[in-house]
């Protein structure tokens, strides 16, 4: 396990932390490197970068048409990591992606024709060369929304080897003895999902947001809470129920997707999140959900 | 604990929302599947002998035993109720979703197949039931959209990507993943994480079952070979997982060679559907299996002249048996198909599924190797393609195409 986590020093230097989530790539990867440098200016804590895969079956429409934008301009893993190479930025920045893409990353494999012996060897799939890379380029860590802590052990083992976090989500249907299994293995942060369902910009918080806050207080790990989060007033509440961190994707990308001088409104959007979460964390009683 | 992988396929690739559905599934699995707790599986059986109409008729088919010189047998599973085998796999888990307590049943479909057998299942068992299917396939596929809406099922179109079966199952996973604590997914295929590939596969393995005793009956000996199509794979796991441990029984997965085995990296295409002959191992739609897949390890998009075999996975099980050599991975390509299609219908008075045309077409392609005796799925019937074989007939000069110059041109 991760035991000097960068990730983990951030949020709670920081706290409470603002993480914001864009997909690489949308519109293209150079704007993305304007628009991450404007959240790290906004306030921005930790900076999730989605890495496209053709199948994200844990995102809603927002996201989705993002990595389709993502896709569509080119965005490979190598230009990725490209990307995270040339960002200078104060936040400590996470990779987010599909299983799939972890594994194929370097394994060599092909697709097969006809004509070549389908008994000819190649690399397996292997979490091992996407983990490499991404510590050379200096990531602080790994989310994949598809990997359960049961599947986890090979990316969990390459993430220790070079020393990055492995962040898991907890859902709202997580219960007692695998929220002790996921928590066993997570390092970072616990990504608190707040509702059931996919990604996407919501108008309240969720009550199992309170829940799930309350079934992780005994774990020492910082935690942020996602998935529906688009406002200040949200990032507020969620802080004053106890979270370290609020997480916020979709909103921005809406942003990306939409406004005419994308990047001083992604700015100022990391501006309005980050002060409503501090004015949740200096709020004198905690509200009774 | 019933086991997760197949050597080193299969497994449980999702969110954490959906992993503690997949606990309870495996767990009712067990007790009602495996055990026969509160009589599901004679409930089970019985409803697939009313309603489903089993078991099917294995059929010698003279005209091809005579064209092979071999004894050709046809497992009819194009006379189960609806039409096809898929049946046996919507009914039993809308039954089991019953049995769960669950409130919602929702599933995708491709072509229409599946959508059909689980609304046909819903009616029948009185659940209320949402079909996602590709805006694409919708809009080919009317007549099936219509029997899904007839059975009392809403049809969602989904308009990501292509419109085919890939987007309809990851927006199937959305809903689920949303509504996971009243609803059930009743996936379409033995693809998808633990423990659906094993318990797709068993409520399929009727077929398989059904044959083998059928066949020493009839011929008084276990066949040489078993030929089934293989898209994700049901009929395929369902016709083979009695034989499995028959060594002596030659076993043959025929996939969709499409137009060419080459894949279009460039555009994330591969105009087949070819995944255990030409796939790479990886992780889609909950398990690691053989997938179609560009060397970054983005899906690209199959393609087959028969809906029913057009996708980039198969379940995790076939591709170990592949892997291991127990099953053998063929191709026969789209022309070859619709050959087989007219001719099953014109020599035996069956019209084939496109699919089963597939398996059909690898048995006169390679008949000589097959052995004497040789027993073929027909998965379903083919009322549901000739539009498709239609036009796609009337795009090639087909030798086993019938004429149809009695319609005024």
């Amino acid at each position: 396990m991760n035991t000097d986590s960068e990730i983990e020093r951030a949020i709670r230097e920081n706290h409470p932390a603002l993480i914001t989530y864009l997909t690489a790539g949308d519109p293209s990867l150079e704007e993305t490197k304007a628009y991450v440098e404007a959240l790290d200016r906004g306030g921005a804590d930790l900076i999730e970068l989605g890495l496209p895969f053709s199948e994200p079956i844990a995102e809603g429409p927002t996201i989705q048409a993002a990595i389709n934008r993502a896709l569509e301009a080119g965005t490979t893993p190598e230009r990725f990591f490209e990307l995270v190479d040339d960002l200078e930025v104060e936040a400590p920045l996470l990779v987010m992606t599909y299983y799939n893409m972890i594994l194929q990353y370097g394994s060599g494999a092909e697709p097969r024709s006809a004509e070549r012996d389908a008994t000819e060897p190649q690399n397996g799939p292997d979490p091992e060369p996407f983990v490499e890379r991404a510590a050379e380029t200096g990531l602080a860590g790994i989310i994949v929304p598809d990997l359960p802590a049961e599947e986890a052990a090979p990316l969990r083992a390459a993430c220790d080897e070079r020393g990055l976090d492995l962040v898991f989500i907890v859902a709202p249907t997580t219960n007692g003895e695998r929220l002790d299994r996921i928590m066993s293995q997570a390092s970072g942060f616990a990504y608190v999902q707040a509702r059931l369902g996919t990604t996407g910009a919501r108008a309240d918080v969720s009550s199992a947001t309170h829940d799930s806050l309350a079934r992780l207080e005994e774990y020492d790990v910082p935690k942020a809470v996602g998935f529906g989060v688009s406002e200040g007033e949200h990032a507020r509440e969620i802080v004053e129920a106890g979270a370290d961190g609020v997480i916020v994707g979709s909103a921005l990308i809406d942003i990306v997707a939409e406004s005419e001088t994308p990047v001083a409104d992604l700015e100022a959007k990391a501006c309005e999140l980050k002060g409503g979460a501090e004015r949740g964390a200096n709020a004198p009683e905690p509200e009774q959900p | 604990m019933s086991e997760s992988t197949f050597g080193s396929y299969g497994g449980q690739y999702v969110p954490e929302a959906l992993m503690p559905a997949l606990e309870e599934l495996e767990d009712a699995y067990e007790r009602y599947v495996l055990e026969n707790e509160d009589g599901f599986v004679d409930e089970f059986r019985e409803r697939m002998r009313d309603f489903g109409g089993r078991p099917t008729p294995l059929q010698r088919a003279d005209r091809l035993s005579e064209r092979y010189d071999s004894e050709i047998y046809l497992k009819r599973e194009d006379l189960v109720h609806g039409g096809a085998h898929k049946l046996n796999n919507a009914l039993g888990q809308v039954l089991l979703a019953k049995y769960m307590g669950k409130e919602r049943i929702i599933a995708e479909t491709g072509a229409g197949q599946h959508g059909t057998a689980t609304a046909m299942a819903a009616a029948h068992l009185d659940m209320p039931c949402e079909i996602y299917m590709g805006r694409t396939d919708v809009n080919r596929q009317r007549p099936n959209v219509y029997r899904m809406r007839m059975n009392g099922a809403e049809v969602n179109p989904v308009e990501a990507g292509r419109g085919t079966l890939k987007e309809a199952i990851n927006e199937t996973m959305r809903d689920w993943a949303t509504t996971v604590e009243t609803t059930h997914y009743v996936i379409g295929s033995v693809v998808g994480p633990h423990p659906f590939p094993t318990m797709v596969r068993d409520f399929q393995s009727v077929i398989g079952e059904e044959a083998r005793e059928q066949i020493r009956g009839q011929a008084g000996r276990l066949p040489d070979s078993v030929v089934a199509c293989a898209g994700g794979g049901s009929n395929t796991m369902g016709a083979f997982h009695a034989f499995v441990d028959d060594e002596d029984v030659s076993l043959y997965a025929v996939e969709a060679g499409g137009s060419s085995l080459e894949i279009d990296e460039r555009e994330g295409v591969a105009p087949n559907s070819a995944t255990l002959s030409t796939g790479t191992d990886g992780v889609l739609h909950g398990a690691m299996t053989k997938l179609l897949q560009s060397g970054d390890g983005q899906i690209v998009e199959s393609h087959s002249v028969s809906a029913g075999l057009d996708y980039a996975g198969v379940g995790p099980e076939l591709s170990h048996l592949v892997e291991t050599g127990r099953v053998t991975p063929v191709n026969v390509d789209d022309e070859a198909a619709l050959n087989a299609f007219h001719r099953l219908s014109r020599l035996e008075g069956i019209i084939p599924a496109l699919e089963s045309a597939h398996a059909l077409g690898h048995v006169e392609e390679a008949h000589e190797d097959l052995g004497d005796l040789v027993v073929v799925n027909v998965s379903g019937r083919g009322d549901k393609d000739l539009e498709t074989v239609l036009e796609e007939t009337e795009k090639r000069d087909l030798g086993a195409a019938p004429d149809v110059e009695v319609f005024d041109s």
